[in-house]
């Protein structure tokens, strides 16, 4: 089966503090913080966006797989924020790796589990050698409107996976995906915010399709909970990853290295695959992993993956998440709204 | 239409430093180039990829600038003198110029380089940042 040959991250170098955003709109900065388990978000610069960070995570990706981007046959960019209506990204990062012309590409969107559903999408074509590697992204630079219960976590950044059969670092064992129509969050064409349904979001959305499709992985794999080394979630904040990761039986050593949400936000499409990079960026030979991310809309992709050897060889090639978790320099509120474009300006084309 | 021509055929360039290498003199040249001004019909120029990595010669800081820019005031344009020997001129993002001496080690990142606007189209290409 395919597996992972090389993968590569980016988180922008900006953060704004919970606190912060609280103080704008009279909140109560430590119910928030305590509330969601988030301290802080990454906060991308003017000129950053989903294409910026695909580029980024794509070239670290290379970085650890060391292959001719030539042999690279596809590229599939999963976001829910891709910087045009009609042009993919795809063919941006695949031109900015060297990856042209000879490839298929494509811009995938399924909310927060697009980057999830191209690693299956490279995976199927590995496995039946239509293709020799795939290059599956997600990524996001997520808008929560002003004052809005998202703005508090909705931030930027992405992960690349490089999945081939040789050399692989890491190899899929199986997939389990579990997918429903529920409209628990949604964006309507031309409109700059998503809408949720609040309370809504949790039980019948998030917790239902994550939870479905980690027994569906077990059932299919014969494992449960005591199988994993680690085990990583989706995390549009801290409070349901934990609940989530608790109910399947899994302990805090087995969930932690993966939860990321308090320290850079909700990364969206970035947030699973930056999950499963900060796991193998300290996994050893032989571990076993679980990764399920989520998607509103609403759907579920679990991974069952074992780390093999070459990971030693491999993993520090490249910027590891904790290195760029703490490369970081706050800005105020402020500073915030002027990057993410929510001022009008005198005589400017900002949105 | 001659604008978005005109950035698409340098899309080689401005995504992967694209330059030229004299094969006479050994010479490097970015943006790419026809001709070595030193060896003239002797040389031959070749594309090279150039590494992204650097040192900075010189650089400013912009605090006053206009349209657009005004976004990221303040910031760092410098010049950059790169392993291969050549320089470039370009934006070190994520300073504000606090940081940043001469003779410091940078390397490529991909941003984007400016929009046409709401509804036209956006350009990306090469910036530097700081070594770590
Ligand atoms: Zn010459």
């Amino acid at each position: 089966m395919a597996g992972i040959v090389g993968y590569g991250v980016y988180i922008p170098y900006y953060r704004i503090k919970v606190e912060e955003i609280a103080k704008v709109w009279g909140d109560d900065p430590r119910a928030i913080s305590r509330g969601l388990v988030v301290q802080e978000k990454s906060v991308p610069s003017p000129d950053e966006d989903t294409a910026t960070i695909s580029v980024e995570a794509a070239r670290n990706s290379l970085k650890r797989a060391k292959i001719n981007p030539q042999k690279i046959g596809a590229i599939y960019v999963g976001s829910e924020s891709h910087p045009y209506a009609v042009k993919p990204t795809a063919t941006i990062v695949a031109d900015a790796v060297a990856a042209t012309p000879e490839l298929t590409a494509a811009d995938l969107e399924f909310a927060c589990k697009a980057g999830t559903a191209g690693i299956q999408v490279c995976m199927g074509l590995v496995d039946s050698d239509a293709i020799e590697y795939g290059l599956a992204i997600g990524a996001d630079t997520a808008q929560g409107a002003p004052s809005d219960a998202l703005e508090y976590t909705a931030s930027a950044g992405g992960a690349a996976y490089i999945i081939g059969k040789g050399n692989t670092l890491a190899d899929f064992e199986g997939t389990y995906s579990f997918t429903t129509d529920t409209p628990d969050f949604y964006r309507r064409e031309g409109k700059p915010y998503p809408r949720h349904g609040g309370r809504f979001t949790g039980e019948p959305a998030y917790f239902k399709h994550v939870l479905s499709a980690a027994k569906g992985l077990f059932g299919k794999m014969g494992t449960d909970a005591s199988d994993y080394d680690h085990v990583v979630f989706h995390q549009p904040n801290g409070k349901f990853y934990i609940r989530a990761a608790r109910k399947l039986g899994f302990k805090e050593d087995q969930y932690k290295t993966g939860l990321l949400t308090p320290y850079i936000g909700n990364t969206y499409s970035g947030a699973t695959p930056l999950g499963l990079a900060a796991v193998l960026d300290i996994a050893q030979a032989g571990e076993r992993i679980m990764a399920v991310s989520y998607g509103s809309g609403a759907g579920s992709d679990a991974f069952s993956i074992t780390v093999n050897d070459e990971i030693e060889q491999k993993r520090d090639l490249a910027p590891k998440v904790q290195e760029l978790v703490d490369n970081k320099c706050y800005v105020d509120y402020a500073v915030y709204a002027k990057f993410k474009g929510k001022l009008r300006m005198a005589g400017l084309t900002q949105h | 239409m001659k604008d978005i021509v005109r950035g698409w055929r340098h899309i080689p360039q401005r995504y992967n430093l694209i330059g030229s290498k004299c094969n006479h003199c050994g010479a490097v040249y970015f943006p790419v180039r026809v001709i070595c001004p030193e060896c003239r019909r002797k040389g031959k120029l070749e594309e090279i990829k150039l590494s992204g990595k650097g040192k900075i010669h010189t650089y400013s800081v912009i605090h006053t600038p206009t349209g657009d820019f005004k976004l990221i005031s303040p910031y760092v344009v410098a010049i950059i003198e790169l392993e291969e020997g050549t320089k470039i001129t370009s934006q070190i993002v994520d300073s504000d110029g606090d940081n940043i001496k001469i003779g410091d080690e940078v390397e490529l990142v991909f941003r984007k380089i400016r929009e046409e606007g709401e509804d036209g189209v956006i350009s990306y290409g090469y910036k530097f940042k700081l070594k770590k």
